[in-house]
């Protein structure tokens, strides 16, 4: 099982990562992304490439598989306005033993932060908003796996 | 070439995608860089550091002296910033 999902809608784990556990394997990992109220943000925004972002998205989710047995991969990302608090993102694996879905799941949560084209927005309280730039350390993290 | 804009790129130049005929000397994405960067003070604004951007050539990511070759869309946008 194979599944992105791009979501102009709030997501949630339980939905995201449906089905997973029903792949006869032993073990589903994941990871939920929230948004953070750094600073007196109140919301992000997230913008992406439509098109592009599927198919890189499809793309790690094949690498994963390629990399580790697995049963199944989900990724699910919100775009538009997303409150503090609410889920951006969630990624997760399903296999047979956990190091596999464990391993995969930090795998496509760390290249998806460098792979995939999504942009965020913070917005704060003043009304004001302002571009996330890219972090160096989620390169560090990203080419651990090149 | 359709050439499509993402985030702080987008905003500086005002929209979204446009539709350019490039001149024939143009055949790397540098080169389109340097050309875009004279059609206008946002576009100059967009691309003043060529080292904050990157690109994707028919929805393929690409370094700056990819060749254009005989593909129909250019974007050009910041480091991505999902997850």
């Amino acid at each position: 099982m194979k599944r992105v999902v791009i979501s102009d809608e709030p997501i949630s784990a339980e939905v995201a990562l449906a089905g997973l556990s029903d792949l006869g394997g032993g073990a589903v990992s994941s990871f939920t992304g929230i948004s953070r109220d750094d600073g007196g943000v109140t919301a992000i925004e997230l913008e992406h490439y439509p098109g592009m972002t599927e198919s890189s998205l499809m793309r790690l989710i094949d690498e994963a598989f390629a990399r580790w047995a697995l049963l199944g991969a989900a990724i699910v990302h919100r775009i538009g306005r997303v409150a503090v608090g609410e889920p951006v993102v969630v990624v997760g694996a399903a296999s047979r033993h956990r190091a596999d879905a464990l391993e995969a799941t930090a795998f496509l949560i760390d290249r998806l932060k460098t792979d995939a084209p999504f942009w965020k927005k913070e917005h704060y309280a003043d009304g004001t908003s302002v571009w996330v730039d890219a972090k160096s350390s989620d390169d560090d993290r990203s080419s651990r796996w090149t | 070439m359709r050439l499509v804009y993402f985030a702080a790129v987008r905003e500086a130049i005002g929209v979204a995608s446009e539709t350019c005929d490039l001149p024939a000397h143009v055949r790397n994405i540098n080169n389109t860089i340097d050309w875009l960067a004279g059609q206008s003070p946002g576009h100059a604004l967009a691309f003043q550091d060529k080292a904050r951007l990157r690109f994707a050539l028919d929805q393929a990511m690409v370094p700056l002296d990819a060749a254009l070759g005989d593909a129909h869309e250019l974007a050009i946008f910041p480091p991505v910033t999902g997850g």
